[in-house]
């Protein structure tokens, strides 16, 4: 494993470009111009849709199945993780505190128990 | 930008660097996190360095790691990080007057160098574009120095994040904290009853179609997530269930 590919660099400059792309979206072009309507209002839904997509399969799945016991450390951990962040309403550093709430109940649960 | 004499020398660089630095915890946190899962889902220490140098953008490396570990095609992997970015855009509708006097190069560097944090305390800091040159020469200078600092702290302790991974075993399974990032920064962007639907919508479909080759769940349930979205949106409040 660890080994590194041409294929993947390759990737890591795409994913640079797009960073650019994304970010100076609406500054390439110096006429005035905007999405369509439509598609302003899905820019609403698409983060957080691709996120839960990327997300959902990496809690509730192992070896591309859906895991079979609730003994699962990454539930108990993304649940935690979670209560917290709406615990704290998102104020503050509330994301670093997903993390390290969430590490909390992962690791002894992971590491202890061999969940 | 940064590397310019008449942005860093300007009263403002120092601001924006100050501004920045009160979040720095949080941010050198976030990217020593990164630099670690960036290993941990099996990349070398070479991709790594490189993404973390590269890409700037924690949220859509987080994504892209185990996509690109399980050898989704390219194609797929750029477009759920250009998803995962899409705010980015709604940002840069907001920078455009901020931004337009400057050639094309420098604009696309702005962007490229503005994340989430830059935009909020740049907006909050100067709520108008510049009427002005000195305004203007203010608020790059600005901008500058915010986007200095966050670069800075975010790449410094990315790499940190990769050196001391592989000081870690891997079966302490470390890479989760890159998952349980994501899981704070959705929570962020629940900011509605319709979002939390389009999650909810999204991580179910992203299940249910997972036997699909090439990663085309995450597609697939960002397509299913958006549609229903939208569709919902069309039916009057009066309409609704209350809950």
């Amino acid at each position: 494993m660890n080994g590194t590919d041409l294929w993947t660099l390759v990737t890591i400059v795409g994913l640079a470009c797009v960073t650019v792309l994304t970010r100076s979206f609406f500054f390439i072009s110096s006429k005035p111009w905007s999405l369509p309507h439509w598609a302003q209002r899905g820019l609403r839904y698409a983060p957080i849709a691709a996120l839960a997509a990327v997300i959902a399969p990496e809690i509730v799945m192992t070896q591309g199945h859906l895991v079979s016991s609730w003994q699962d450390a990454r539930l108990f951990a993304a649940a935690a993780g979670a209560i917290w962040f709406f615990w704290r309403k998102g104020g503050g550093q509330a994301v670093l505190g997903t993390i390290v709430i969430g590490m909390a109940v992962y690791l002894p649960l992971h590491l202890g128990l061999g969940w | 930008m940064f590397f310019f004499r008449a942005n860093y020398r300007h009263p403002e660089f120092r601001q924006g660097v100050r501004d920045t630095l009160a979040v720095t915890p949080g941010l050198a946190a976030w990217g020593l996190m990164t630099g670690v899962a960036m290993v941990k889902t099996g990349m070398s220490t070479f991709e790594s360095l490189f993404m973390g140098v590269l890409v700037f953008a924690g949220s859509s490396q987080l994504a892209a790691l185990p996509l690109i570990t399980a050898g989704a095609p390219m194609w797929v992997i750029l477009a759920t990080a250009f998803c995962v970015n899409l705010r980015f855009m709604v940002f840069s509708i907001h920078l455009r007057p901020y931004v337009m006097h400057l050639p094309l190069w420098q604009r696309l560097l702005s962007g490229y160098l503005t994340t989430d944090l830059s935009y909020v305390m740049f907006v909050k800091r100067f709520p108008h574009p510049g009427a002005d040159t000195a305004q203007r020469r203010a608020q790059q200078a600005y901008l500058a120095g915010n986007c200095f600092m966050n670069w800075a702290s975010w790449v410094g302790c990315s790499i940190l994040g990769v050196v001391l991974a592989n000081f870690i075993p891997a079966r302490w399974g470390l890479g989760f904290a890159g998952i349980l990032a994501l899981v704070g920064v959705m929570c962020s962007l629940a900011s509605s009853r319709l979002r939390v639907v389009s999650a909810g919508v999204a991580g179910a479909a992203a299940v249910a179609a997972f036997a699909l080759p090439l990663k085309l769940n995450i597609l697939v349930a960002i397509a299913a997530a958006v549609a229903l979205c939208l569709m919902l949106e069309k039916i009057p409040a009066s309409h609704r269930e209350p809950t």
